[in-house]
């Protein structure tokens, strides 16, 4: 009989799977040093764990709503700019949170462009403070998404349905109940419970738009327990509440979260024949109008405000934009020395087996792992100068499972196609590593690379709870200057940290893509 | 000499026995209808499909477990016989050192074996860049390098025109007539074997039948083989 066989890459991935569960494992260690779960549930809590729930939900149902009608247009009309406006759906992925807030703030903010509007018509004022501003901000981070995955649904539809459902004349309502009430029943509980599971975890935008005892997540809640009142047990209490509230939703989701569209391809022409005219062709225009100028206006904002703001930004935002970029270049290199021997690892294995790990990014939130982490650190050593390589850490662990969905698959088919050949001429370990997966991944890995660098240069999440004045990030340096409210700096900053997370992202990209291999 | 000693293989339902000896040298044709087991039987030579049972012997060394790379073997697949993101030059190369850690003389043996095939002055380019033919000649140069004593050929020009599968079988025979080396061909085309093979291992029924000299076998077929041929 012969002998099992080794998977020519070897099985390095099982010691980096390992240190991410030992580095999420430790986070709990130092939660139960401090979490006094005796201590039970104040009213506080329970607003916390009400609050995120109710925000959560809302935005996942109303990400899901709006995208139906603005996939459903995208995917049966041609238009000029349609590419374009695809591709900018996924610019959410890479947007800082940061950055978008404020642009939502110059657009609906209170002297924001909507109420310079309403005020003109003579309307009362709109406020983007509270439940609705931390649901909106959520809702133009994830409708792109949403849109996507519908997108992506509609695309699967056979051509030939469509072929058939013209030769039969069938009425719309008759194409909708045949063709695509079937699909939006299979993606859109999936796109929501996705949607629920990413704003569970929602700092920034709560930490902006939120606040106070009506409008705190969990994740903030941690935060102010942490910085306001050093109350470390009552921020281990929280954390540990964040873990069975978003870990729980995590791991019930997993059974209908859907692969997300990472990956361009959604610009396939599709020949259609329905919907050819009259109420239907408005109806698409208008969800596209609406939905181009949601996603494009508050950039534009930011684009104007920002060029104002440059001249104003005090030198301290160009100290903190370079421990930024130093930040995000550790993050992609500790990313790419976890990612692919794990991505190595999965991909020999049976399906699905392993990925779990991966998805550890997605159920511990940020704050839940860096209070753990300090709780630990704390009394062997300052944590402060830890601040940055932590921060770090953290984004690559957070950009875990988005790295292993892009890498996986095509690392599954480079294994598959050539094992034999490897075999056959004792290419294996260093070697197949050296010269077949990273030459043959190269366009994938470039890209995880360049998500990373975007996510981490953009990230405002752990940085918050242990910088000090002298270590900054940008992000964090764009919040204090919001508020101190010198919003024109604060602009200027945004407009940087935009320009650095599409420019890190794009460098990746484009390096791995660049002579790529056919 | 190649020596399968009650070899036995289990695939499902599927099952092939084979017990013999190739003698070193031989230009060997492997036949029989589709689906008899030609390929599982080269592939079980070069350790891609595990033996139920049986020992697999080169030389009287027990070769059963060795990993295939380091069995005395070269192997050529139905496709994917090159890298396409590598040079010809480092598709050739992997041959002599799987890390690409190439001498200046192993750099010279590469360009000698591309001349060889014909492929002189392509050091450089990938094999999108090259013709089915010019692609099977580089998979060829490779074997040249490998310098092991046994070829298998699982139908690597199964793709190619008549008579650049021709011209190929030629250059694989001159190829190794000149090394000496032991050949065993997966065929289906009887002007094949009529061409280089010395002996013929016809699969059928479950069974590789033991080698029998070609010119004998082929003008008087036994039925099975009969049927098979038409």
């Amino acid at each position: 009989m012969a002998q099992r066989a080794q998977p020519i890459i070897g099985t390095t991935g099982i010691a980096a799977g390992t240190f991410v569960v030992l580095a999420v494992l430790l986070s709990f260690v130092g939660l139960g040093l401090r979490a006094e779960l005796g201590r039970g549930l104040g009213p506080a809590e329970w607003a916390a764990i009400r609050f995120t729930v109710v925000q959560s939900a809302l935005s996942a149902l109303l990400s899901v709503v709006c995208a139906i009608p603005l996939a459903r247009a995208l995917a049966r009309r041609r238009f000029v700019g349609r590419g374009l406006l695809v591709t900018l759906l996924g610019a959410p992925f890479i947007l800082p949170t940061i950055v978008a807030v404020l642009g939502l703030l110059a657009v609906f903010g209170r002297t924001g462009w909507l109420n310079t509007a309403f005020g003109a018509l003579g309307m009362p004022e709109v406020s983007i403070y509270g439940l609705h501003g931390v649901v909106l901000a959520h809702v133009f981070f994830n409708l792109p998404l949403a849109t996507r995955l519908l997108l992506q649904g509609w695309q699967s539809i056979p051509a030939e349905r469509f072929r058939l459902a013209a030769q039969l004349d069938l009425p719309p309502r008759m194409v909708f109940r045949t063709l695509e009430w079937p699909l939006l029943k299979q993606v859109v509980p999936g796109a929501a419970a996705l949607i629920f599971v990413i704003c569970l975890t929602s700092f920034a935008v709560a930490l902006t738009l939120g606040g106070g005892p009506r409008a705190t997540t969990v994740e903030l809640a941690i935060y102010q327990a942490f910085r306001f009142d050093f109350d470390l047990a009552r921020a281990s209490l929280l954390s540990v509440i964040q873990l069975a509230l978003a870990g729980g939703a995590a791991l019930i989701a997993l059974w209908v979260i859907p692969n997300f569209p990472l990956s361009a391809g959604l610009d396939r022409k599709l020949m259609r024949w329905d919907a050819r005219g009259g109420v239907q062709a408005w109806v698409d225009a208008l969800a596209i109008a609406l939905g181009a100028a949601f996603l494009l206006l508050p950039l534009l904002a930011i684009l104007l405000a920002g060029l104002k703001g440059l001249p104003q930004m005090p030198a301290v935002v160009w100290q903190t934009a370079g421990n930024s970029l130093w930040v995000a270049v550790l993050s992609v290199g500790v990313l790419l020395l976890i990612a692919l021997p794990m991505a190595g690892w999965i991909s020999t294995r049976q399906r699905g087996s392993a990925e779990a790990i991966g998805l550890i990014g997605l159920s511990a939130s940020p704050l839940m792992i860096g209070t753990g982490w300090f709780i630990l650190i704390n009394p062997i050593a300052d944590p402060v100068p830890l601040a940055l390589p932590v921060t770090a850490l953290i984004n690559a662990l957070m950009a875990l499972p988005f790295a292993l969905r892009i890498l996986v698959p095509p690392m599954r088919d480079v294994l598959v196609t050539y094992d034999r050949l490897s075999r056959a001429l004792g290419l294996q370990g260093w070697s197949a590593w050296r010269w077949l997966v990273l030459p043959r991944l190269r366009a994938q890995i470039g890209f995880a690379a360049g998500l990373t660098g975007a996510l981490s240069v953009g990230d405002l999440g752990v940085i918050a709870l242990f910088a000090d004045p002298d270590r900054a990030t940008l992000p964090l340096q764009m919040y204090r200057l919001m508020g101190a409210y010198r919003t024109e700096a604060a602009a200027g900053a945004a407009l940087l940290l935009l320009a650095m997370a599409l420019g890190l992202f794009w460098l990746c990209d484009k390096g791995g893509r660049w002579h790529a291999n056919p | 000499m190649l020596t399968l000693e009650g070899i036995e293989i289990a695939q499902g339902d599927f099952l092939l026995a084979a017990d013999f000896t190739i003698a070193p040298g031989r230009k060997t044709a492997v036949i029989g209808p589709s689906g008899a087991g030609k390929s599982t039987l080269l592939g079980a030579l070069g350790g891609f499909i595990p033996l139920r049972a049986g020992r697999l012997e080169w030389e009287g060394r027990d070769i059963t477990q060795v990993p295939q790379g380091q069995r005395p073997i070269a192997m050529l697949f139905q496709d994917n016989n090159l890298f396409p993101h590598l040079s010809v030059a480092q598709n050739v190369g992997l041959g002599i050192r799987p890390d690409l850690k190439l001498t200046a003389d192993d750099k010279a043996s590469i360009a000698l074996a591309l001349d060889r095939v014909g492929l002189q002055g392509m050091e450089a380019r990938t094999p999108g860049a090259l013709s089915g033919g010019q692609q099977s000649r580089a998979a060829l140069a490779r074997v040249l390098v490998q310098d092991r004593p046994v070829i298998l050929l699982d139908e690597p020009f199964a793709a190619l025109g008549p008579a650049l599968r021709q011209e190929m079988l030629d250059l694989v025979n001159g190829l190794a007539t000149e090394t000496g080396a032991t050949l065993l061909m997966v065929t289906h085309d009887p002007a094949d074997v009529r061409r280089i093979a010395d002996d013929v291992i016809f699969v059928e029924g479950g069974r590789a039948a033991a080698p029998q000299p070609a010119k004998a076998l082929l003008e008087d077929p036994p039925p099975a083989l009969r049927a098979y041929l038409g």
